[in-house]
């Protein structure tokens, strides 16, 4: 498997870390306040046979945190962005 | 049949010709006292034990493939109790005296070899733990010695104990109780004597929908027709999440994919179970002479039942450091099976929202050696609507409670255990 770095290129499966699911929002408040909220955030995941948005981190290139949309089922990867321009897109 | 020395001394008079089947292949009835989705060793353990110990056998076990076929079939076959935990260690040490007599229980012989599960260490630091692990098992009542460095070179001449290796070794700690077990056997074992007490095992049939009403299950949908039943218990370890996303439940599961590996076979080189410290790695050789291993996960949701090649050449690297002497074996099988992984690395035998509705799964790496345990206590939660002291702790609320089983140590992230 290798995943296409937005900044490096196609490089191998090795030099990057799985960083998990990536279509969680972190909730905001005090985890007293906000529990059920925060139980479905840290534990609660969809975890679909298919389509899986997740983040990776390059660590052995450029460092940049990645999410990659990838076929649980294949491994076919459909979509790499970079996790910063996403959460900006986001924040709009 | 009953098989024992006469039935095979018969049977061989007449060629093995008038064998008779192993299991029934029944055709599904409308409706059932107990449904148990997914025939893998768990499944196939709980309808067993729901006949054996409780007296219900109108039970129907329903497998989408066929028997064998799921992770009863993937795994390395050994067997062990040492947990630290105390949930962990009255469960598996439970499970590992079931396996002790379970040839003899289910009249099919398992073939367990007792040959020792031996973790060995390589520093100061892993020598206090396995110490401390060591104390602990002892106090829990389960066996476990502490062995030297020269202790391992005789009970695995193959492990490079010199001063010159890439991890020198220090010592280990041994059960001399754990070992392995012949994995098809276990599903093949189970499935007769579970038959036998008069359970229907129906393959090829895919549960597609729970049937739920107000609140409680009155049966499955399935791809040869509805199956009414007021209990049911979700036993698929791999699939978990998806099969109960029909019943409406959200699991605190991730799938991922662990590998494992065969060589060639050889001659007798290796009569212990053998894990490394230094990296994660395992080694048992069969009976066939195959030595076989596997190492971690490959570390990101899977349900490809195949891995990728990172993990591989990392298992090959930690094999030929660990024993130098397999460094011109080759490797002649590889598969990956789907584990359930959950944030703290125990898994769940336990009640769900809806009523009658009952799970078993999130079995992480640990699901081979509990099979006994978890159809022992699975079937007593399904017969009690009660959980078993040494299952209790399982639940599904224990992330909200706080009151987590983490044999590791590690964080939530379902893929670091």
């Amino acid at each position: 498997m290798q995943i296409h770095c937005p900044w490096c290129g196609p490089r191998s499966l090795d030099e990057f870390e799985y960083g998990g699911d990536a279509s969680k929002t972190r909730p905001s408040g005090k985890t007293q306040e906000n529990m059920e909220a925060w139980v479905d955030y840290v534990f609660l995941h969809d975890n679909p046979a298919g389509r899986h948005r997740e983040y990776w981190q390059h660590v052995g290139g450029c460092r940049s945190w990645l999410i990659v949309t990838r076929d649980t089922r294949t491994h076919e990867i459909s979509k790499v962005e970079l996790a910063c321009a996403s959460s900006r897109k986001g924040a709009k | 049949m009953r098989y024992s020395l006469s039935s095979i001394i018969r049977n061989a008079a007449s060629g093995h010709r008038h064998w008779p089947k192993v299991w029934r292949n029944p055709e599904p009835q409308k409706s059932y006292d107990v449904v148990i989705v997914g025939g893998g060793g768990h499944g196939l353990a709980t309808a067993y034990y729901l006949a054996r110990n409780h007296g219900i056998t109108n039970v129907a076990v329903l497998e989408k493939g066929y028997l064998g076929n799921g992770n009863i079939g993937r795994n390395t076959t050994i067997v062990r109790s040492n947990y630290l935990c105390s949930e962990n260690s009255q469960f598996y040490e439970h499970s590992l005296k079931l396996w002790e007599g379970l040839s003899a229980d289910l009249n099919y012989n398992v073939m367990l070899s007792q040959r020792g599960a031996l973790n060995v260490f390589h520093t100061p630091a892993q020598r206090d733990a396995a110490i401390r692990r060591g104390n602990a098992f002892s106090l829990n009542g389960i066996d476990s010695v502490l062995v030297s460095r020269e202790e391992v070179k005789k009970l695995a001449p193959l492990v490079d104990c010199s001063p010159n290796a890439r991890f020198p070794v220090l010592g280990g700690l041994l059960q001399p109780r754990g070992g392995s077990v012949r994995h098809d056997a276990v599903a093949w074992g189970f499935a007769r004597a579970a038959d036998t007490r008069g359970v229907d095992i129906i393959q090829n049939c895919e549960v597609t929908g729970f049937r739920i009403e107000k609140g409680r299950v009155r049966g499955v949908e399935t791809s040869r027709g509805p199956i009414r039943a007021n209990k049911v218990g979700i036993v698929v370890a791999g699939r978990s999440t998806l099969v109960a996303r029909m019943a409406g439940l959200r699991l605190p599961i991730e799938s991922h994919v662990l590998q494992c590996f065969v060589t060639e076979p050889v001659k007798p080189v290796l009569d212990t179970v053998v894990m490394f410290a230094a990296a994660h790695f395992s080694i048992v050789q069969s009976d066939k002479g195959g030595l076989v291993f596997n190492g971690d996960l490959d570390g990101y949701n899977s349900y490809a039942q195949r891995g990728n090649m990172p993990v591989m050449s990392g298992v090959a690297e930690s094999a030929v450091s660990f024993m130098p002497r397999l460094s011109r074996l080759r490797l002649l099988r590889h598969w990956g099976g789907i584990n359930d992984m959950t944030p703290d690395g125990s898994p769940f035998i336990t009640r769900t929202p809806v009523k009658g509705l009952f799970f078993n799964g999130g079995w992480c790496y640990g699901g081979f050696k509990g099979t006994p345990a978890s159809g022992w206590t699975f079937a007593h939660l399904i017969a009690n609507d009660e959980p078993h002291p040494f299952a209790a702790g399982y639940t599904l609320s224990r992330f909200e409670t706080g009151r987590v089983i983490n044999e590791n140590g590690a964080g939530p992230q379902p893929g670091k255990h």
